[in-house]
């Protein structure tokens, strides 16, 4: 695929340009932080701060959205829901990073899963044109190369940025990224030899690891049933930051808000560290103390999702999670813990204990 | 793209007082457009969604049978805020249906095998739907013997009476109705625990014969070593779960027991198979 190098001085316009188009997403900056957030006139996204606080998946997932509305008054369509208009213009997201685009490959699987296509997840994510930026400064807590994905990874971009100081190389990566940088007036071909080099030295730069080889091979009833889960989740307050951040939390809730004589049905985003997210209505729940949601997080992401796709574990090594625990649950440490499980078992038979 | 969270109207055609309690009514459905009705095409053993504007979704097991046709039924027990709505609607009400869902009993692994369908209290409304299936002129031939274990805390909680007796009357299946206790001197059926009956009444479990099982969880739990004593084995046993759900479609994340999510890869499994799983239901 071809690399376009985009000359700073030509960035705003380019993006005046893509205005026409697209409607524009990017980082912005919000007190110390960054999120993502429809672009105004004029405005450019903030490419040279770390990874915003929240993921992007609100981009395709909004933390609440109307599915559908209804009327209660008597009439013809009394009680009967109704499809609400949405806008599926297209979208260019602007400084996703690589870990981030990952993950929207890994939720794809959730909301498409051979039976059912869930419409709303799915017309946003297609209206999405996704420009990565490539990470060359990682923070502490990234461990995307051992989680499936990496500085410079591909996976769900259209195109790849990788800041050269002066300008962009951009590398586009399908069709709908060649349409962006046309429709952007960006055209200038370049070699890309740059790339390798800075590729590797940001790889280089992740010096946070996670093992996750064994977790396929284990006994799901043995970490099931494993005793470290009490240590784990003696300090949770299942408070749901972890599932907030996230990227690659898709649970949701769906809910029913009236007015007067009208209703909407919501989808809002919902979390298995929540009691209330798995109560029956007789009262008894099947997950009802906190060990039995802080694991049933941990086995979703790195037990069952691995069994049931068979593409590696659920967690693209973001670090949001371990950047805002309030208790220093660290995704790490239960992923390396989880993955050795055999061999401390192994290493007690050895030492003959 | 279809919208799989759409649900199609409905109109309430007849409500029915299952149970002296009132507490379970068995609601009957015809659909508002005709085509809808072919949209829904259903096997025993599948769930909807029973939606109401304004209150919400409840996932409830199809009691009308895929050899009914022009209408659905479900049975629904008063309990929370959507089926407590439900309760108070009345014939000639419009909600919507959305549906089917779920898997099904295994009708394929099902056809030229004996049958025990045990069943207790209200979990019986997808095994009605089951032995209307199987009791259909055109489906009874594809089974061996079909023997019914259903019990009921009185006679007043058995559900679908009628039918009840009309069963006990055939020779092509064996009925054993019991209730925990009666103050009726004319009761005519099994007094006891479904367990204690089954292991009375049942017949023995071989290669060729199947339970299906469908009740409280005390109830399962003392079935299950009543049913390997009477020789069925774990892959012949099956069940159908019931958990949390919004979706119904294998999305929302909350009905997963372990990797399998009892709304889209269930709700009906065999005990080999929940063996497997952390069992959070």
């Amino acid at each position: 695929m071809k690399v376009i190098k985009i000359d700073k001085t030509e960035w705003t316009k380019g993006l005046d340009a893509l205005r026409g188009d697209y409607r524009l997403f990017g980082p912005v900056k919000e007190k110390e932080y960054c999120n993502f957030k429809e672009l105004a006139k004029g405005e450019s996204p903030e490419l040279d701060m770390p990874n915003t606080r929240l993921s992007p998946k609100s981009l395709v997932f909004p933390q609440s959205e109307a599915m559908m509305a209804y009327s209660l008054a008597p009439g013809e369509d009394q009680n009967i829901c109704k499809e609400v208009p949405k806008d599926y213009s297209p979208r260019a997201i602007l400084g996703i990073r690589p870990c981030d685009a990952k993950a929207m490959v890994l939720v794809h699987m959730n909301f498409d899963n051979g039976d059912y296509q869930d419409p709303y997840w799915l017309n946003l994510y297609n209206a999405s044109t996704f420009v990565g930026q490539a990470c060359d400064k990682p923070c502490g807590t990234c461990f995307c190369t051992s989680a499936g994905s990496g500085p410079y990874n591909e996976q769900g971009l259209d195109v790849l940025l990788s800041d050269q100081g002066d300008h962009y190389l951009a590398k586009v990566l399908t069709e709908k990224g060649q349409k962006l940088m046309a429709a952007a007036g960006w055209k200038s071909e370049a070699d890309g030899q740059a790339l390798a080099g800075k590729k590797t030295a940001a790889e280089t730069a992740i010096t946070s690891q996670v093992s996750t080889d064994r977790l396929k091979s284990l006994d799901t009833m043995e970490l099931h049933g494993a005793d470290f889960w009490e240590d784990i989740s003696f300090s949770c307050i299942n408070c749901g930051t972890c599932t907030f951040v996230c990227p690659t939390c898709w649970c949701f809730d769906i809910q029913d808000e009236v007015y007067g004589k009208r209703g909407v049905r919501t989808r809002n985003w919902d979390s298995c560290m929540f009691p209330i997210f798995s109560v029956h209505t007789t009262g008894h729940n099947p997950r009802g103390t906190k060990l039995q949601r802080l694991r049933q997080r941990f086995m979703h992401k790195l037990k069952y999702f691995v069994d049931k796709y068979d593409q590696g574990i659920m967690c693209v090594g973001c670090g949001r999670c371990v950047q805002q625990c309030p208790v220093n649950i660290d995704i790490r440490k239960v992923c390396e813990t989880m993955n050795s499980l055999d061999s401390e078992k192994f290493c007690a038979v050895q030492q003959g204990k | 793209m279809e919208n799989p969270y759409l649900p199609y109207p409905v109109r309430i055609d007849d409500i029915i007082v299952e149970s002296e309690d009132r507490n379970l009514k068995t609601f009957k459905f015809v659909f508002l457009n005709p085509e809808d009705e072919k949209k829904f095409a259903y096997r025993a053993g599948q769930f909807a969604e029973l939606s109401i504007a304004g209150k919400g979704e409840i996932p409830i097991g199809i009691a009308s049978s895929p050899v009914e046709k022009g209408f659905i039924k479900f049975t629904v027990n008063k309990a929370g805020v959507v089926t407590s709505h439900l309760h108070n609607m009345q014939v000639g009400d419009v909600m919507g249906v959305r549906g089917p869902l779920g898997n099904s009993y295994p009708w394929n692994m099902l056809e030229g095998k004996n049958v025990l369908i045990v069943g207790g209290g209200f979990a019986f409304t997808t095994l009605r739907s089951s032995i209307i299936y199987m009791l259909d002129p055109a489906n009874r031939p594809k089974f061996g013997d079909i023997s019914v274990v259903y019990g009921a805390r009185n006679p007043g909680m058995l559900l679908y009476k009628d039918e009840l007796v009309e069963w006990e009357k055939r020779d092509d299946i064996h009925m054993h109705i019991t209730v925990d206790g009666t103050d009726d001197p004319d009761w005519k059926y099994n007094v006891g625990f479904v367990p204690p009956i089954t292991e009375q009444k049942a017949p023995q479990g071989d290669e060729n014969s199947f339970a299906i099982v469908c009740g409280p969880p005390i109830m399962i739990k003392f079935t299950q070593p009543v049913l390997e004593k009477l020789g069925y084995d774990h892959d012949h046993i099956i069940l159908s779960l019931e958990n949390r759900m919004k979706c119904g479609i294998g999305m929302c994340g909350r009905c997963g027991i372990g990797r399998e999510l009892v709304c889209k890869d269930g709700p009906v499994f065999t005990l080999k198979q929940i063996n497997q799983t952390p069992r959070e239901y």
